[in-house]
């Protein structure tokens, strides 16, 4: 292993690439179109329910749940069910992208029935102002209501249920634009190299540059390497501009932490062998575009990149789990978001791990030259 | 003279085709080879198991003493090919890729000068992508000469170039041979091996059926030199009666082999003397060309380029 021909081979890729307009182009401008388009689409207000984590320490009680199906019917509120513990519950709503949630305290249909005062504490995050508003109308409109039929009848209307001021969420809210950042990054980490490689696999063979190679002391495991270390200062640069589109246009949260960069260089490491590795296998550039679609495709879609994970259908969700960049996304989530230093160094181990096996397979199975 | 390339029992098969059937050459060091055959005769896998790019089925195989397959990165370093079409990344120029060239081998050519070699020096800083198919091979020329190599295996290195461009390939693979490097060609043009080469090897249906220098060659399987008249068969029967030689009427015109210089002179006597009617005569032999037609036959001329039609 030469760093002097790694780095040859680079000054060949870097200016094969600057001097190719088209692929300039997706490469800078694509990702500012992928965050302002979906930023545009899914950061435009509200206008729909907000959704509400809730916690029920009343033990599913009847009262609870009429209580809760009367909020949904509301259509400004669409109750999740939780289970944090009541002390961290407002740092886990922030950790869990909510914006308002709900605690019912135990006894409350026992309050109900012996007219004694229950309190509900409301949780909201004064920085989406909206979603609030929605959430504490929706709440003290429904308690309203429990209170005249529980009390009213008696001829006393001293309210039971009682809504007191909304207590604030403790942690940093985040937004979609937030989750749609790491996501994209994701995205291009996946879809740039992959797309590439496959097609550079089989029509640099078609092609006899690969055979014209295989006469230099260059070897494979170089000339992958120089291709990955291009892969990672692209998507360096992509990064950068996804970050500055998404804060400068959306006002997007994400914090640029040393944890970060393990991704953006082990991602492209992943991808890229991943990519050759597909070309490799099929014979003609056809049915290596059908490979490399078939593998990025579901990748695409079911990793977390525009939609989080969480809120797939349960049985959908272990899928997810089995794609490799779900594990670069949910890293990326873990330290721009969240500051989970743990579960970002499993999700670096497990892609780390991938990267060197699908490396050392694509080493081994592309041919310079032909064997038959 | 020490050899750089040896084959023996050379075989490569594919499923139950052998391409390549029992071969065996040497290529003595510092001599240009010239490797011909007509399309599909087994002349570029043969090409490719010199070069390491192919493995063999059995057979002997050493290039500079090196097995090409097993000792490939070895080899590598010591010999220069220009594959037949040779293609290079679209952006990158001459200049580029020469100096790319150097930083793999660890030498430091100098790309003026060899863009200067191959007569690519106005298309030093012209994008591959815009150079016509004739300046790609001369590229690929420059860059199997970058890391000053022992053995050059050109494959087809002048096809697609204009008469000019051809020559100026030629006196770049006799500066290669004053140099005392060795030339693998392998070429469809059958006058450039017969006037570069030292050795000619022809494979047909994957045998050499003649090797040797391009003189052997076409004496062993060429008609002898002639003396030719421009005259009828009266001419013909003047020389059969008075001189018993065998005179024969070809293509309208009077053939006479000749064995001794001698005999031509007797001939020219007898012609002259006979008072038939001649419009003048010319000496003929056979060139390499009109032996690798007999040899391959009619049935594969069509493989076969010539200067007139390329």
């Amino acid at each position: 292993m030469k760093p002097a021909r790694i780095y040859a081979d680079l000054k060949v890729v870097v200016r094969s690439y600057l001097r190719n307009p088209v692929a300039l182009f997706f490469s800078l401008i694509f990702p500012i179109i992928l965050i302002s388009l979906f930023g545009a689409i899914f950061s435009g207000g509200s206008g729909g329910a907000v959704p509400m984590a809730v916690e029920n320490f009343d033990h599913n009680s009847p009262a609870s749940v009429e209580f809760l199906s009367a909020l949904n019917n509301t259509s400004l509120v669409q109750v999740q069910m939780v289970n944090y513990p009541v002390s961290d519950f407002s740092a886990q709503l922030g950790d869990n992208g909510y914006s308002v949630g709900l605690i019912i305290p135990a006894g409350f249909q026992g309050g109900l029935v012996n007219r004694t005062p229950v309190n509900l504490t409301l949780f909201t995050n004064p920085e989406s102002a909206a979603a609030a508003g929605q959430a504490e109308g929706a709440v003290t409109g429904v308690a309203n209501y429990f209170n005249l039929r529980a009390v009213c009848g008696g001829g006393s209307c001293a309210p039971v249920v009682q809504v007191p001021a909304p207590k604030n969420i403790g942690s940093q809210v985040y937004t979609y634009i937030d989750y749609l950042i790491p996501g994209l990054i994701g995205f291009s980490i996946l879809t740039s190299p992959m797309f590439s490689m496959v097609d550079i696999a089989s029509s640099y063979r078609k092609e006899g540059i690969f055979r014209a190679l295989s006469l230099t002391p260059l070897t494979k495991a170089e000339w992958l390497l120089s291709r990955i270390i291009w892969y990672v200062l692209l998507t360096f640069v992509t990064a950068s501009i996804m970050i500055g589109a998404g804060v400068g246009l959306f006002g997007a949260h994400v914090e640029i932490t040393a944890g970060l960069f393990a991704f953006l260089v082990m991602g492209p490491f992943l991808f890229v062998s991943l990519g050759m590795l597909a070309g490799t296998v099929a014979k003609t550039p056809e049915s290596a575009a059908l490979i490399g679609n078939i593998i990025t495709f579901p990748m695409m879609f079911l990793s977390g990149t525009f939609f989080a994970v969480s809120e797939f259908p349960a049985w959908l969700q272990p899928v997810a789990k089995v794609l490799p960049l779900y594990y670069v996304i949910d890293g990326m989530d873990q330290v721009m978001l969240f500051a989970n230093t743990a579960r970002a160094l499993f999700d670096v181990a497990v892609i780390t791990v991938l990267a060197a096996i699908i490396f050392a397979l694509a080493v081994r199975f592309f041919q310079w030259r032909d064997v038959e | 003279m020490a050899s750089a390339i040896e084959v023996r029992g050379l075989v490569k098969r594919y499923a139950s085709i052998s391409a390549v059937d029992h071969i065996e050459f040497t290529v003595e060091a510092g001599a240009v080879y010239a490797f011909l055959g007509p399309n599909g005769a087994g002349k570029t896998t043969t090409t490719e198991i010199l070069e390491g790019l192919r493995r063999r089925t059995e057979g002997h195989v050493r290039v500079l003493g090196l097995d090409p397959w097993t000792e490939g990165i070895r080899l590598h370093r010591r010999i220069g090919v220009i594959p037949q079409d040779f293609r290079f990344f679209e952006k990158i120029t001459p200049t580029e890729a020469i100096e790319y060239y150097g930083s793999l081998f660890g030498t430091r050519p100098n790309p003026t000068e060899l863009l200067g070699k191959v007569d690519l020096l106005d298309k030093a800083h012209s994008r591959f992508d815009t150079l016509s198919g004739g300046q790609k091979q001369k590229l690929g020329l420059a860059l199997a000469l970058s890391d000053n190599p022992e053995v050059c295996f050109l494959d087809e290195p002048t096809t697609g170039l204009d008469p000019q461009a051809r020559r100026s390939i030629w006196e770049v693979i006799r500066g290669l041979k004053r140099d005392g490097r060795t030339v693998f060609l392998t070429t469809h043009y059958l006058e450039e091996a017969e006037i570069l080469a030292d050795q000619v090897g022809i494979i047909h249906h994957g045998k050499i059926i003649a090797s040797g220098t391009p003189g052997e060659i076409i004496r062993a399987h060429g008609r002898a030199e002639r003396l030719v008249f421009e005259a009828g068969p009266a001419l013909a029967d003047y020389l059969q009666r008075t001189l018993g030689c065998p005179a024969e009427v070809r293509e309208g015109r009077v053939e006479v082999p000749l064995r001794s210089n001698r005999e031509a002179a007797q001939i020219l006597t007898a012609v002259d003397a006979s008072g038939i009617p001649s419009n003048g005569f010319f000496t003929e032999r056979d060139t390499l060309e009109d032996v690798f037609v007999r040899l391959v036959g009619p049935m594969d001329e069509g493989a076969l380029k010539t200067e007139a039609t390329a």
